[in-house]
């Protein structure tokens, strides 16, 4: 049991693309599938405590539907959402923010300058700014910065840059275990645990989610401060009240709406 | 009814939830600040983001704070949200030596347990069994925040929750309401108690 009332969090991750959204779609009773505010709204009502809507957007035409997108999103939720995928400087920040996003994600653009960080909790401040880390196993024995959608191997240190983010600012680490991501063979709880346990600022731990039982474990034995997933909701596979209900049950602070 | 309010936009960050929330539950609202301020015809409306400091800095212009200080004083309704709360006590950790609206007794504290910012969803209880009674029900909202306020007096204390130990995290006292976390973002909860303060303004 939690030794403080704050509620473990649930986030389901939308893939969008020119406003739309673009990976597994098989929610019923929806007009529009493809439609984000749609979905946004469908997962609200099932009880997600935040929604995260990552730009995959591969061109810039695309990439500029963005901002109209939070805006519709921002109108019609009540929860809190970030926004991540190729933010690159501080003015696409202030445009997502002043759009109606509550917190964006940096990833690459962070790692290529990590001053970016402070740029943002200095000017928005630190609850806005998430930290997102693509983090792999090297054969050093050490999580390697993973950057271009993992890809590229960077060579640094994932933990250490997960303090250096801290220490320049970072509200909030975002963790995806490519080890784990796409695998749906649960979390990767080791590297969850080391994050969680050694950083000073909440973790959202991100790949591998199967069912309701990875959430448990993420929880319990990870220590994560969130967890998100995309394919599992998406698919229809569980509703973000079967995950909750799990964790009730397991003894987990959750909020039920 | 139309329900009218005065929104202060001076005290950073970003006020586009609070409005979108107003412009959800069909409230209409007069944007104010140091360059337009509140008559006192109208309820008023102050979110908070960032540091206590920056917030009274920002305040501090052309007497505005004076001036909220005393329409406060003479009884216009007011709400305060986040750092628009934690600004009615004397002083906060935050900003030594800055003093706030001292409009409520007591000093906002830093937690000194668990992860800071607490940032999530916490569960709330009426202080007072009077506050149940007038419909302010328990409920999970989001929160964000370093820093709780700790009031003199425990009978303005509205809502406590708990972060490793319990805080205070709504006070009401005569005009003045406040939420130390985010009711425009905390669904339907937040909206209830955002209709509830309405009610009971108009």
């Amino acid at each position: 049991m939690s030794p403080s009332g704050l509620c473990k969090r649930i986030i389901p991750c939308l893939d969008v693309a020119g406003g739309r959204t673009v990976k597994g779609l098989k929610f019923q009773n929806l007009r529009d599938v493809g439609d984000p505010v749609e979905l946004g709204i469908a997962y609200q009502n099932q009880g997600a405590d935040e929604l995260m809507f990552l730009d995959i957007s591969a061109t810039h035409e695309e990439r500029s539907t963005v901002f109209d997108l939070v805006k519709n999103v921002a109108l019609h939720l009540s929860i809190p959402f970030t926004v991540g995928g190729g933010i690159g400087k501080l003015d696409d920040v202030r445009k997502l923010l002043d759009s109606g996003a509550d917190k964006v994600s940096i990833n690459s653009a962070a790692v290529s300058r990590p001053e970016l960080v402070e740029e943002i909790a200095v000017a928005c401040g630190s609850q806005c700014c998430v930290v997102a880390i693509d983090a792999k196993m090297s054969d050093s024995g050490k999580w390697h910065v993973m950057v271009r959608g993992g890809r590229v191997d960077t060579g640094k240190d994932a933990l250490d840059w997960a303090k250096e983010c801290c220490r320049r600012g970072a509200g909030e680490i975002l963790l995806t275990s490519f080890d784990a991501d796409g695998t749906q063979a649960g979390f990767d709880l080791p590297m969850v645990e080391a994050f969680a346990t050694a950083l000073p600022i909440p973790v959202i731990a991100s790949g591998g989610a199967r069912d309701p039982n990875s959430f448990v474990d993420v929880f319990n034995n990870a220590h994560a401060d969130a967890a998100l997933a995309a394919s599992i909701f998406h698919d229809n596979l569980f509703t973000i009240s079967d995950v909750k209900n799990t964790l009730r049950q397991a003894g987990i602070q959750v909020r039920i709406c | 009814m139309t329900i009218e309010v005065d929104l202060v936009t001076s005290a950073g960050g970003n006020i586009g939830s609070v409005s979108r929330c107003l412009d959800r539950l069909g409230v209409t609202y007069n944007l104010c600040g140091v360059e337009n301020v509140p008559s006192g015809a109208r309820p008023i409306v102050l979110p908070g983001v960032g540091a206590f400091g920056t917030v009274m800095n920002a305040l501090g212009q052309n007497n505005f704070a004076a001036e909220l200080r005393r329409l406060i004083s003479v009884g216009t309704p007011f709400l305060g949200i986040c750092v628009g709360m934690q600004v009615l006590f004397d002083s906060s950790e935050e900003a030594p030596g800055v003093p706030g609206l001292g409009v409520i007794a007591g000093k906002v504290c830093k937690y000194t347990q668990g992860k800071v910012p607490q940032i999530g969803w916490n569960k709330i209880e009426p202080a007072h069994p009077h506050f149940l009674q007038e419909g302010w029900e328990e409920g999970f909202v989001y929160f964000v925040n370093s820093y709780y306020p700790r009031p003199v007096d425990d009978s303005v204390v509205l809502y406590r929750s708990d972060y490793f130990g319990s805080f205070c995290a709504a006070v009401k006292t005569g005009n003045i309401t406040a939420f130390q976390f985010h009711p425009e973002k905390s669904e339907k909860m937040g909206q209830g108690l955002i209709e509830r303060w309405l009610k009971n303004v108009s």
